[in-house]
């Protein structure tokens, strides 16, 4: 109850004040861990960008007298069974995961965008149709269908990208669909109809970006669901291929010598998997409380 | 109850068209795996033209088109093909390793259940409080997690650590055997048998891998309860409830999760979903002789007939439940059907 009530009361004066920028600053004062959350996601970037160029150590460079050494001074996260440095593997893995559920949510994105804007808009049997291929797709275990797309297509990193992008369309598409389906009417969208404008016009200007903020936090949850996938299919040895760095490729490995005890080869890589899946989710909880503070969960 | 039976007909209608596509998504998409599986069961000895005879006795030289009639035409009659790698029909392999399979992800999936519905309703009844908060960082985390990541740290800290756990080799201990086959569910079988050495044996060996797809399954039940509780708690009928002084534990429990109950049964589908996919790599982190780690196998080898077998399978299978999720859905609320 106290949820569904508080945050009326203190909002209002926040909406009254400067409007977007003061909503954000009250709800990151009110919720200090999406502030951790953007700052975390301040660090991963910063990985990406920049770790290649700042880790101690060539990430693919073997060094056969110091392998299997446990964490020290000199390699952070210990080596591997080559004597690769996991910290410098683990930092440089970063970009590699990164752009794979970032390039897979983007895909995902325009296609569930267009394919939903045209069902949600002229409705009929282009809809019904969509509907009925979405649904096929939903109907499978969605892992198990990019299981089945990597392995059809070729097990490549783009592949791993166009799986991922194909099971996440659905629910862009859906949502997409729903928001432009109630709006096709509106009074806005006959108004800027009856101005002149083209349906195509009146679609992707007026009534397409109100879809936006809720797509915003289906993106960043998705991102964090995207790593998740990819680094599930390498485990299973699809997609990223060794020695190349990749955080599930190198839990694979390290899970070889967990059984005698060498726990850092695949808890480091697996802890800053989880820690970028955590970053996103987080980020994505704290987006809706600032897009629609109504759905708090 | 006519419509309510019309509703039923009309959902079972629907499946149809998405069972149709589930079997063309999963024939072009074993039809295009790299590989020539002619040449591949030929083995490396073979010329070209038994390769060709092979492809021919497999009907791989036929148009694609024909090809998919064939198919249909085999499914109707239950043939899935012959697997490649291990001889026998993919029928039998799968029927032999899905009871492994499901044991592992009903004993999961009831778990969690166990652990999210009261961590639910306790951080929906209590919001703002530790409880609340612990819920939503244990929901997030626990979303969070890779599967075969916690696999393996609970492997390490279980096994290797402290010796709690037998070596994650499998569904039952080299020194057990295995108990006469009834349902395939070792804990079932080993019961039925009167066999509880053995029923201790599958049951320590099935902890681990249970506990895993169980963390990755808490998040999701635990955050539609809460939200499903929450929604209730704050609804007409509960305030009424309450202003004719009815106890709180009445009110709570009599009321508000009855009606809570409805969605999360929802997600269970689901979650039922993600626990399929999920499966494939607790199964492959455990040595789970399931039908994931079937599938791992054979697509590692390009193994047409037994990917199809397995994608279609847990396609069916996934829309077989969520037909009965809906259906006992619509026998549960008294509101469907009505409107």
């Amino acid at each position: 109850m106290a949820d569904m009530t508080a945050p009326e009361t203190p909002r209002a004066p926040a909406h009254q004040g400067d409007t977007t920028l003061g909503h954000i600053a009250y709800v990151l004062r009110d919720n200090p861990v999406t502030l951790l959350a953007f700052a975390m996601l301040a660090f991963f970037l910063g990985c990406a960008v920049f770790g290649p160029a700042l880790v101690p150590y060539d990430p693919l460079a073997t060094h056969a007298a110091r392998a299997l050494e446990a964490p020290s001074w000199d390699h952070w996260f210990g080596t591997d069974n080559l004597g690769r440095d996991v910290f410098s593997r683990v930092i440089v893995a970063t970009r590699l995961d990164l752009t794979i559920s970032v390039a897979a949510v983007a895909l995902s994105f325009a296609l569930g965008s267009v394919l939903g804007s045209i069902a949600g808009y002229w409705g009929g049997w282009l809809d019904a149709v969509l509907n009925r291929c979405l649904d096929t797709i939903m109907a499978f275990p969605l892992f198990v269908l990019a299981m089945g797309v990597v392995a059809a297509l070729g097990n490549t990193v783009e592949n791993i990208i166009y799986a991922t992008a194909i099971i996440n369309i659905p629910f862009y598409a859906r949502l997409v669909r729903a928001e432009v389906n109630i709006r096709r009417h509106a009074g806005f969208a006959q108004a800027a109809k009856l101005a002149g404008n083209s349906d195509l016009r009146v679609l992707a200007v007026h009534i397409f970006p109100n879809a936006l903020p809720p797509m915003m936090v289906q993106v960043s949850l998705n991102l964090g669901w995207a790593i998740l996938n990819a680094a599930g299919l390498s485990f299973i040895g699809l997609g990223v291929r060794p020695p190349t760095p990749e955080w599930g490729i190198m839990v694979a490995e390290g899970a070889n010598f967990i059984v005698s005890g060498e726990w850092w080869l695949a808890l480091f890589p697996g802890l800053w998997l989880m820690l970028a899946v955590f970053t996103f989710n987080l980020l994505g909880d704290g987006l809706r409380d600032i897009v629609d503070p109504r759905k708090r969960t | 109850m006519s419509p309510r039976a019309k509703m039923i007909l009309g959902r079972v209608a629907q499946a149809i068209p998405v069972i149709l596509g589930v079997v063309v998504i999963s024939f072009v998409l074993t039809r295009a795996l790299p590989g020539d599986p002619a040449a591949y069961f030929a083995g490396p000895a073979a010329d070209a033209e038994s390769i060709a005879e092979i492809r021919e006795a497999l009907g791989l030289d036929k148009p694609l088109l024909q090809q998919f009639f064939y198919y249909v035409g085999d499914l109707a009659r239950g043939e899935l093909g012959t697997s490649l790698t291990t001889g026998q029909t993919v029928l039998a392999d799968l029927a032999a390793r899905l009871p492994a399979s499901l044991e592992l992800t009903l004993v999961a999936l009831l778990l969690s259940c166990a652990i999210a519905i009261p961590l639910g309703v306790l951080a929906a009844t209590r919001p703002g409080t530790w409880v609340d908060h612990l819920c939503r960082v244990l929901v997030t985390a626990g979303v969070s997690m890779p599967t075969f990541f916690t696999g393996i740290v609970l492997i390490y800290v279980f096994y290797y650590l402290t010796g709690l756990a037998p070596s994650p080799l499998g569904r039952l201990d080299f020194i057990y055997l295995s108990p006469p086959h009834v349902t395939g569910f070792y804990l079932i079988d080993a019961a039925v048998a009167g066999d509880f050495e053995t029923w201790f044996g599958a049951l320590k060996q099935l902890i681990l891998p249970a506990t895993t797809l169980a963390l990755f399954t808490l998040a999701p039940i635990a955050r539609m309860t809460r939200a499903a509780m929450l929604s209730a708690l704050s609804s007409d009928f509960i305030r009424t409830a309450r202003a004719a002084g009815l106890g709180s534990r009445k009110v709570l429990y009599g009321y508000a999760f009855r009606n809570a109950l409805l969605p999360v049964v929802t997600t269970l589908g689901m979650v039922f979903s993600f626990t399929l996919g999920a499966n494939v790599l607790v199964e492959k982190v455990f040595a789970w002789p399931g039908i994931g780690s079937y599938a791992v196998e054979a697509l590692v080898v390009s193994d047409y007939a037994a990917v199809q077998g397995f994608v279609l399978a847990m396609a069916l299978l996934f829309v077989v439940l969520n037909l009965i999720i809906d259906i006992a859905y619509a026998l549960i609320d008294p509101r469907i059907g009505l409107n």
